[in-house]
């Protein structure tokens, strides 16, 4: 039991907002300690653990051709694409692209999208300029309140985040499926068809559209009243960084 | 056959470039320490391949990984003074590419896919030419490197360095969010090795009600939200609970459809996942990536929608799984 000292140090850690690399670090050399593991384990586990989720960090290697076509002006193309289609609200088209997200996943296309892959080259700056259309800034010389940049940006990953995780489940050949269906056949002796596991994610990928979908289209009603509060021509540089 | 290693060995290239851009700018807040940081990542993620083949002794990496994370969590990390174009260059640059601007950033999933989904199909001799699970990525790879060659031959960029120049840009923005990923995965690792599973399913399996049909499902998909967002992955949650609840109880007890209370618990575990900032590629790297002064923000937004949806599984697991 004293092991979960470990967990309540993460849980510390984060609340006090210390900078999580530190807190997962040391939280896990404790919790290793108490569990029994010796030093040279421990610096082992950081090497395999290091070296075996190498993966995760991939999405690096687009960063370069990414940062080049912002280079060349990406961001304002995307604001001038969207002032051409008027009906195109923020909150419309996060929400579409959640749905195409979604439903991508679901057929397996689950590397179509990502943070650096869509959401900062394309989703991003075509939710941002849906908004400044609305407010009539004159892009680049005014920019978006931060606060109202921020809120664009949180939706506009989290539009990404709800797709792929309530899509990817319907995709019999997805690491979810696959991990239940070889977990319960080989210590309970079942057979699960991954195919009965997937539709079972489709009532609960259908509800789940429906309520992230109408939170991001409530978006622009919450942007109207930021809006209102923040006069537009009082906008800060901060929210153009991007 | 062709493992993900040499798309690590480009990652790990790319990060040494930035590296030797970063210490060769005088300018720059913090050139030593985060100079010595993103070159140090480069070579570890060099080594990683020897450590997997278990040709070299991983505690060396496990040493130069605790150097990261003191260089990057003592805040020794800075960003060098921008050299991108301006807002004004931005607009000029744009009308006249115009939507061919896109064509470098739709050539990044569109290859992925293609090669995620004929890569397996791939055989010489009878072999198969993609080690198994390494086709996502190296689509991802062959994606990201078609793209840069489509965007340099589209652009003609000033020099060779410029797209490196604007990935250390990115790079920079993002700084130690970059290695807590990983850093997360071994704390699973150490997590699962201490027992730290062990005594949650034991809390679990002690609380639950196990006579009232309805309470054992909430602990069942309650349990896995919070597993989850205590390990930051439902993977990780998923053995345990079932083990201690979805198995025995659910399924055991009360004759549970094991497809459909297995599929939706995962799907309550998914729900943790959007609350936690431990499952920090989905939360906290997006948020970095967008330059955003609240790490937190993309789990703000999805808070809501993860309470909502934890709700809607817990009671269809409970009305159409039995």
């Amino acid at each position: 039991m004293f092991v979960l000292l470990g967990v309540a140090l993460v849980v510390i850690g984060f609340a006090l907002r210390i900078n999580p690399l530190l807190v997962v670090t040391v939280s896990g050399i404790v919790t290793a300690l108490i569990g029994g593991i010796g030093p040279l384990d421990i610096l082992n586990a950081f090497g395999t653990g290091f070296a075996g989720s190498r993966s995760v960090t991939t999405f690096a290697i687009i960063l370069p051709v990414i940062g080049l076509i912002e280079r060349y002006g990406l961001q304002a193309q995307a604001s001038r694409l969207i002032s051409g289609l008027k009906g195109l609200t923020t909150g419309r088209i996060l929400a579409l692209y959640m749905v195409v997200r979604q439903v991508t996943a679901a057929i397996g296309l689950t590397t179509i999208g990502g943070p650096a892959q869509t959401v900062r080259p394309l989703v991003y700056p075509m939710a941002k300029a849906a908004e400044e259309r609305r407010l009539g800034l004159d892009v680049p010389n005014q920019a978006l309140p931060e606060k109202t940049a921020e809120k664009i940006k949180a939706f506009s990953s989290s539009s990404d985040t709800v797709g792929l995780f309530f899509g990817e489940d319907v995709f019999v050949a997805v690491g979810s499926v696959l991990l239940i269906t070889s977990f319960v056949d080989t210590n309970y002796g079942l057979s699960l068809e991954p195919l009965n596991i997937a539709l079972w994610a489709i009532p609960v990928g259908i509800v789940a559209m429906l309520v992230h979908g109408s939170r991001l289209l409530m978006l622009d009603r919450t942007l109207k009243t930021m809006a209102g509060v923040v006069p537009a021509t009082a906008a800060t540089r901060a929210g153009g960084a991007l | 056959m062709i493992t993900a290693e040499w798309l690590y060995w480009v990652v790990g290239a790319f990060f040494l470039v930035v590296a030797l851009l970063i210490l060769s700018d005088p300018s720059h807040a913090k050139r030593w320490t985060s100079g010595i940081f993103w070159g140090l990542l480069g070579l570890c993620f060099f080594y990683g391949t020897f450590v997997i083949a278990e040709t070299a002794p991983a505690w060396v990496l496990g040493i130069a990984v605790l150097v990261l994370v003191a260089i990057a969590g003592t805040g020794q990390l800075g960003k060098g003074t921008e050299v991108t174009t301006s807002p004004a260059d931005r607009e000029a640059s744009a009308e006249r590419l115009r939507n061919r601007l896109f064509i470098p950033a739709i050539t990044v999933p569109l290859v992925t896919v293609i090669v995620a989904m004929l890569g397996p199909k791939l055989t010489i001799g009878g072999e198969p030419v993609l080690a198994t699970g390494t086709a996502t990525l190296t689509g991802l790879g062959i994606g990201g490197l078609v793209a840069l060659i489509v965007a340099f031959v589209l652009l003609r960029p000033p020099s060779l360095a410029t797209p490196f120049r604007e990935g250390a840009r990115l790079l920079e923005a993002i700084g130690w969010a970059a290695l807590l990923p990983q850093m997360l995965s071994t704390l699973g690792t150490l997590f699962t090795q201490a027992g730290v599973g062990v005594a949650v399913g034991d809390i679990a399996a002690w609380v639950v009600p196990e006579e009232i049909r309805f309470w054992a499902v909430v602990a069942y998909c309650v349990g896995m939200a919070l597993f989850t967002i205590i390990m930051g992955n439902a993977f990780a949650a998923f053995p345990i609970m079932t083990a201690a609840i979805g198995w025995p109880i659910l399924v055991g007890n009360f004759g549970g459809e094991p497809a459909a209370v297995f599929a939706m618990g995962m799907l309550a575990g998914f729900c943790g996942t959007l609350c936690t900032p431990m499952a920090a590629n989905f939360n906290i790297v997006p948020a970095a990536l967008l330059e955003m002064k609240d790490k937190y923000g993309p789990i703000k937004a999805q808070l809501p929608t993860a309470g909502i949806m934890l709700v809607v599984t817990t009671v269809f697991m409970y009305l159409f799984a039995f």
